[in-house]
This record gives C-alpha cells, structure tokens and sequence, in this order.
C-alpha cells in the first residue's frame, strides 16, 4: 500500500511540474512585453517595470524565481487591475465557488446515486427508462445552456428564483442546479449499470437467502461494490465541475474565482490567467491524488496487484 | 397436426409398409453447406445495431445533420455574415425559417454553418486522437517491458493535466482560431485513446493466431496492422463516439469563455454565447436553435456510442 501511494505521489509531483513548467513556457513565449499594451510609456518606465517583475533576468533566473514563488503561494500581481495580486483574488472568489462546487458535488453524489439504484431496482420498468431517459438528456445538454433554460423559465417568467448573484440559499438554487445536472447524470447512468451487474451476484443472492430485508441487501451488500465505479470518476467529475463554474458563475454573476479567471481570459491578463492555472490545477492534481489514494483503500485487489509483482 | 380424435384412432401398423419409405440419394455436393449464411464481424454489429431504436435515431439524426451542413449554407439564399440591421430580431418565418439574430443575420444559414464548425473540429480532434492514441497505445501494449513502463508513466503524467485548462492556456497564448483549437484539444486529447488501445493489445498479442502469425517470422509492423488493430477496432469506434461530442462541447464551451471560433465564423457556442441576452427579451428563438442542435447532436452521439458499445462487444454475441 505504502509503495502504491508513493508511486501516486511521485507521478502527482510530476504532472505538478509538468503544469508549472508549461505555463512558463507560454508566459514567456507570449509575443511582446506585458506593459506595451495600453498607457504609451517610454523606454524607461518600461525597463523598470521590467526590473520590478524581474522580466530583465535570463530565463533560467525567470523560472526559478517562478517556481519558488508558486511554492510560497505568492501568485504575483494582477496586471490589468493595479493593486491587486492572484492571491487577492483567490481569497476573494475561491470561498465563494468552493462552496458551489461543494454543494454541487454533495447534490450530484447522493441524488445520482439514489436515481442510480431506483432504476437498477426497476430494470426495465417504467421509472428505469424515464430516469435513464432524462440521464441521457442530462448528459447532452450542455450546463451554460442549462442554466440560460432554467433562468428563462424559474427566474423571468415564474419569479420563484432569483436570477443572479449568490447572497442566499434561494440564490444557490439554479446555478447550483445547472452545475449539478450532468454529474448527476453521468453518476446515475453509472450507479445504475454496476448495481444491475452486483444484483446477479451470488453474495447478494446468498444475502437475500438468508433473509435479510431488501433494503439492507441494497445499502449494505451491493451498494459497496457498486459504488467503486463511481469513486474512479470523481476525479473527472471534480474537474468537470471545476470548469462548469467559470460559465455558470460568469451567467448567474457569482462573484466567484471562475468569474474572474474568465474576467482575465477576456482581458488578457496574463499573470492572472497563469497563476489561476496553476492554482487550479494544482488543485485538481491533487484531488486525483485523494481520489486515486481512497480508490487503493476501498478496493483490495489494488494492493494484491501491487504485490503480484507487475 | 392430427387432432386429438384422429391420434386416438391411429393403428400403429405391425410391419411398416414399403411406400412410406423412400429412396433418397447421398448429396455429396451439398452435405458440407452451411444453411445460415455467414456474417462477418461487421455485418453481425451492424444487425445489432440496426435493432438498436435509440442508436438509429442517433444516427438517422447524424446522417442528416452532416448532409444539412454540407448543403445547408448553399440552399439559403442568404449570406453567413451579411448583416442586416432593420431585419433584426424577425421571428421564424417563411423568409427566415429559423428567425434572425440580433445583427439581424439568418439564424437558418448560421445554424448550418455553425454545423460544420462543429463537425469538423469534432471529426478531426477525434480524427487526430485516433492516429496518435493507436500509434501510441500499439507500440506501448505490444513492446511492453521497459518501454510500455516509461510510455505508461509519461501517458499517468499527461492524463493528471486538466483538460480544459490546458486547452484555455494554449488558446490564450496561441490565439484563438480553427486549426489552434482543434491542436489544443488534441494536444492531451489523444492519451484516453492511447489507454484503451493499449490495453486490448496487452491482451490480443498473447492470443494463438498472433503465436502463429510471429511464429512464421512476420514482421512486427504487420502483426500490429493486420492482427491487433482489426481486433481492437470496435472500442476504437466507441472511444471515438465518445470524443467527437466532447469536443464538440470543448468548442462551444470555449466559445463561451471568449477562446472559441472567431468572427467572421459563426458556431454553436458562438451563437449560443451572442443570444444569452436576446432570450431575456423573449426573442428565444437565436437561442433555440444552437442550443437544441449542440444538445441534439451531443444526444444522437451518446446513444449511438452507447449502441456501438453493445453491438460491438463479443460478449452479448447471440
């Protein structure tokens, strides 16, 4: 187990370096200086400026004062917007979207997976093809359509919503559903398919021998194994749900890091959009590393794997 | 059938007489014949398939789609781009079957043309994963050893990268256009294809025919193309199902962020992106349209993946 986790960790660092290195790579390669784009400056100020950002450094120097920065968390200054730091904006907007990608994770999770086991329990019956059915749609439409839909429909013409911003829970509601609808989808289609091939097992017909109640076979026997799928996906679904928020806070105007990543995108805000990246990323890398390593925990035969020597 | 009464009446004879017996010569050319006709690999998929409601749907929708785009643009006697200011916001009509946008630019003509965006960024994306993930997968699977090891590693490294904010990274910086969009979404786009084919030619090179194949001494390169990639045709073909609508939706979501296709081109995820305001002003349609296609199409690729998936296993053969 221990050799399995340092093998995850190490290619985690990598993929870190690989992600780190590559923005450098383009922040350099971007044609022309980042302060030659609005004000006309002379060549002075534009060498100062360069001095201040260290951008009269040789490259080598660029890339290790770089990487000494991302590893102290100092993500280096905004440079359309004069005053403000990456780090600002992380500490403003990053609160706001996690608990959007919590609740949505929360939301995707539980009620996929309940959808997941009412179909697999109705194989073939009425519930299992309409919920399979409005899956399949889930799964096609895409979330920022979605979410103009359910503005359209619950925010302007039924007022039971409010449009944007993110003040209250009644506020959380549509983008939160907009967010949420593919994940669930794609976890309910899933949940579905591998509870359909545990139910045919023979430890859940030896469960339901023995007389226990089918609720308990279900939550307990077979829901275990069906579950494992679904862990190896959070991976992809966290990183889903990651890049959904920079459209559904950009539509609901949620103050959120998404809107400003995408804010920075527009406006060619090159630190920004690097230091977001990284952070992103980072974060994403690392969540694959907890998934990876809670997948290693819950499935016993990683750890056979590993020592059956290949 | 005899009834009932008929069988109850029925004499077994004691000796059975010579008519009911008769001579019936030995038909040495037609003994060895196979009564069924023979189905190839494809052929028995594809009667799968074709059983399949939903996937035909799909397809039958696809088949359309793709020969609206080709023709589409030319069929409509308006032009892609040709702005007309006091026509905006026209309702469907006969003139305009689709309305118009908000420039007040054929949403028909925009529809079929944002089609073809669509299309090709998709069919290539998948096109060029496609080629790079069985080269890739083919030698890694089939070398195995110390070269599958470091090629797995570098494929580990390259999967853990977000996505999405690889494409946006090499979009910001090389600038948004058709061939940039289509190189940043197959950049890592590939490595998923890659897994895949490795993994059935992990399995299929220990198989007899392929001992028999490298027992005659054929070269290697032979053995991967005419014994391994014809047997992992049928996950290539689902992998690939699966790719095109991904990057379908890649592209109008980079559309929507401001990295997608640029004017004068008209997309999905463009049209969709320019409409978000004209919907609150009850001028749904500039919406409808895109949207229902990019959702549609999306749709028509899913199930039709998912029938490729069930015609294509061996395991549900009957």
């Amino acid at each position: 187990m221990l050799k399995y986790i340092l093998k995850r960790l190490l290619i985690m660092i990598i993929t870190l370096w690989v992600i780190i290195t590559l923005t450098f790579v383009l922040m350099v390669n971007i044609p022309g200086s980042p302060f030659n784009t609005d004000q006309a400056s002379n060549e002075t100020v534009q060498a100062n400026l360069e001095a201040h950002y260290n951008l009269d450094q040789p490259y080598y120097i660029q890339y290790l004062l770089y990487i000494k920065s991302i590893a102290t968390f100092e993500f280096g200054p905004s440079i359309k917007q004069p005053n403000q730091t990456v780090n600002d904006l992380l500490s403003r907007g990053f609160p706001i979207s996690f608990e959007l990608g919590i609740i949505t994770i929360a939301l995707a999770v539980v009620s996929g997976v309940l959808v997941g086991i009412i179909a697999a329990l109705r194989h073939n019956g009425f519930l299992d093809y309409l919920t399979m059915g409005i899956a399949v749609l889930g799964i096609s439409i895409p979330n920022f359509i979605l979410a103009t839909i359910l503005i359209q429909q619950l925010a302007v013409n039924l007022e039971i919503f409010p449009t944007a911003t993110w003040r209250s829970p009644a506020h959380m509601v549509l983008p939160v559903l907009a967010l949420a609808t593919g994940p669930m989808a794609i976890i309910a289609r899933l949940t579905r398919s591998t509870m359909l091939e545990v139910l045919t097992q023979d430890y859940i017909k030896m469960a339901k021998a023995k007389g226990l109640s089918p609720w308990k076979v279900v939550f307990k026997h077979a829901l275990r194994n069906a579950l494992m799928p679904v862990v190896t996906i959070m991976g992809t679904l966290f990183a889903g749900i990651l890049t959904g928020t920079f459209v559904i806070e950009q539509i609901f105007a949620i103050p959120g890091m998404g809107r400003y990543f995408v804010e920075s995108i527009n406006q060619r805000d090159y630190p920004v959009i690097m230091g977001t990246t990284v952070f992103y990323s980072a974060f994403l890398i690392i969540m694959l590393f907890i998934v990876d390593i809670v997948y290693g925990i819950l499935d016993p035969r990683i750890k056979v794997h590993q020592k059956g020597g290949k | 059938m005899k009834s009932e009464k008929e069988l109850k009446n029925f004499k077994t004879p004691s000796t059975i007489p010579d008519e009911w017996f008769s001579w019936k010569e030995r038909d040495t050319e037609k003994m060895e014949e196979v009564s069924r006709p023979s189905l190839s690999y494809w052929q028995d998929a594809w009667r799968r398939l074709v059983k399949n409601k939903m996937a035909m749907l799909g397809l039958i929708f696809l088949v359309l789609l793709t020969i609206m785009a080709i023709i589409g643009p030319m069929i409509s006697p308006y032009e892609v781009n040709r702005q007309n200011l006091p026509n905006q916001y026209q309702p469907p009509s006969m003139a305009h079957w689709f309305g118009t946008d908000s420039a007040g630019r054929d949403v028909f003509t925009r529809t079929w043309y944002g089609a073809r965006i669509s299309l090709f960024v998709g069919l290539v994306a998948a096109l060029i994963d496609v080629t790079i993930g069985i080269i890739w997968g083919g030698i890694s699977g089939y070398k195995g050893g110390r070269t599958d090891n470091v090629m797995m590693r570098i494929i580990e490294v390259l999967y853990g990268l977000p996505y999405l904010l690889v494409v946006i990274l090499l979009l910001v910086v090389l600038g948004p256009s058709l061939g940039t969009i289509i190189l940043a979404l197959t950049i890592t786009g590939w490595v998923g294809m890659a897994r895949i084919v490795r993994g059935q030619v992990l399995q299929i090179k220990n198989y007899e025919f392929v001992l028999a194949s490298k027992s005659f001494g054929t070269k290697t390169s032979r053995i991967i193309r005419k014994n391994l990639l014809p047997n992992t045709m049928g996950p290539i073909i689902v992998q690939m199902t699966l790719t095109i609508p991904s990057a379908i939706f890649a592209e109008a979501f980079l559309s929507f962020i401001g990295l997608g296709i640029q004017a004068p081109f008209a997309s999905w995820g463009v049209m969709a992106n320019d409409s978000l305001g004209a919907i609150l002003s009850g001028n749904w349609w500039t919406l409808f349209f895109p949207a229902f296609f990019i959702s549609f199409t999306m749709f028509a690729f899913n199930v039709l993946g998912d029938g490729l998936q069930d015609a294509l296993d061996p395991k549900l053969r009957k």
